[in-house]
């Protein structure tokens, strides 16, 4: 016994989904069948209404409703400062901080050499341009703390070098909240080396 | 389901749902390990950089049925220098790579875990010119596929032999001609690497006899593997 062709259609397509396993696509289209008219119509119209109405920042490629992020279109923001990360969710997560008023550049990607990923791959060419016509005096590298975010890191601090930027990465070290015996090596030897005076 | 203890060096790690990745490694014992760690993408997680790409780790997992699961891990080796220098990490990243391909589910063969260990070992205390080249040699031939250089892979014949053919396995002569060039130099260092001479190759191999020498390897490896490998010059790209 198998399910109607539509129905096995939604299952396909949801299943197509990052993270979603047949069985999750089989619960979340038997949802979808379940669920009010109005509900579902809200859910199709918000997915073509995403899509239809996003696009790429032309200037730091960050998630946009027109030619420009709202970030980028905020002219009370700092333009010496550009924060580089990885991911458009990583903009709204040092957002959230509010500890940064500059501009942001997204990579889409870090530099991953066991998976073929290089730097061409990535919007580096596009950040590069930016140094000067924006009269950047700081690149903050804020890519994530593993193996290929320090890749990227390095490479683009690489780049900045001979240009005269000042390129710095984010302080990596102790969560706050936890207990030192369970720190790794690497992570106590990253918070030692950037420990601070309390005088 | 049951509760086994290694020692493996992280190979590579992908990601899984939401704050979990699936890693492989080469473990001392049990050939390639693929495992999942969970939770290890959240950062105030308690596994930190432990289960991150070439780390030196000892472990516990639950052995399943497609996939183990890491329950504790304790850091050996860091491989610092590796680590904080794009170029060794470039190299670091091939022999990965290459022992990912190559290493087989509970194999306990330790031959692939250990010169992986030492060559980290090696990279991170001296970063030779030589050392992907001879990594790559060194594990072709512990595969059973160290070239012929001695006499031509193709006729038999003796030489003079100026190319490397892989396809043929090893050194061809003019008449034969396959493949690529083959200098004097880089034809001596490899038979050194793979003749009981690694340390002074590695030491006093120039940077040009260095990269004909990994160009060859890796060409080799490709044949080997029948696939490319993704790391080689991605920062040139």
């Amino acid at each position: 016994m198998s399910y109607t062709p539509v129905v096995q259609k939604l299952i396909d397509e949801l299943g197509r989904m990052p993270g979603i396993g047949p069985k999750s696509a089989q619960r979340i289209a038997f949802w979808i069948l379940r669920s009010e008219r109005v509900d579902v119509e809200r859910l199709a119209s918000s997915i073509t209404e995403a899509k239809n109405k996003t696009s790429f920042c032309r200037v730091c490629f960050d998630i946009a409703e027109g030619d420009l992020c709202p970030t980028c279109e905020d002219t009370r923001r700092d333009t010496g400062v550009l924060c580089v990360v990885e991911d458009p969710r990583d903009v709204v997560a040092v957002e959230r901080s509010g500890s940064f008023k500059g501009r942001y550049h997204v990579l889409h990607g870090a530099i991953s050499p066991i998976d073929g990923i290089g730097p061409d791959r990535l919007r580096i060419k596009e950040l590069l341009a930016r140094i000067d016509p924006e009269s950047v005096t700081e690149v903050i590298l804020c890519t994530n703390p593993n193996l290929e975010g320090e890749a990227t890191a390095m490479y683009i601090g690489r780049l900045l070098a001979p240009l005269g930027v000042k390129a710095t990465r984010l302080a990596s070290g102790l969560p706050v909240g936890g207990d030192l015996e369970y720190a790794d090596e690497l992570t106590l030897g990253r918070a030692m080396e950037g420990r601070i005076s309390l005088g | 389901m049951s509760l086994y203890r290694t020692r493996g060096i992280v190979l590579r790690t992908t990601r899984l749902g939401e704050a979990d990745r699936i890693v492989n490694l080469v473990t001392e014992d049990r050939g390639k390990v693929r495992a999942v760690v969970k939770g290890v993408r959240r950062t105030a997680s308690r596994w930190g950089g432990r289960m991150e790409p070439l780390m030196h780790v000892s472990l516990m997992a639950w052995n399943g049925r497609e996939l183990d699961t890491v329950t504790q891990a304790e850091v050996v080796e860091v491989f610092k220098c590796v680590r904080e220098d794009l170029n060794r990490m470039a190299k670091a990243a091939v022999m990965a790579e290459v022992v990912d391909r190559l290493c087989h589910d509970q194999s306990d063969d330790p031959a692939p875990y250990r010169m992986l260990r030492g060559a980290l070992a090696s990279l991170d205390s001296a970063d030779s010119p030589a050392i992907v080249g001879a990594f790559l040699w060194k594990l072709l031939a512990q595969e059973g596929a160290a070239p012929v250089l001695e006499i031509c892979a193709g006729c038999g014949g003796e030489g003079p032999l100026r190319y490397f053919d892989p396809a043929a396995g090893g050194a061809t002569c003019g008449s034969c001609r396959g493949g690529r060039p083959l200098s004097p130099g880089a034809a001596d260092a490899i038979a050194g690497v793979l003749g009981g001479r690694l340390n002074s190759v590695l030491r006093e191999c120039d940077s040009r006899t260095a990269s004909e020498m990994e160009r060859l390897a890796a060409a080799a490896m490709e044949h080997h593997l029948e696939r490319r490998l993704w790391s080689l010059g991605v920062l040139e790209r």
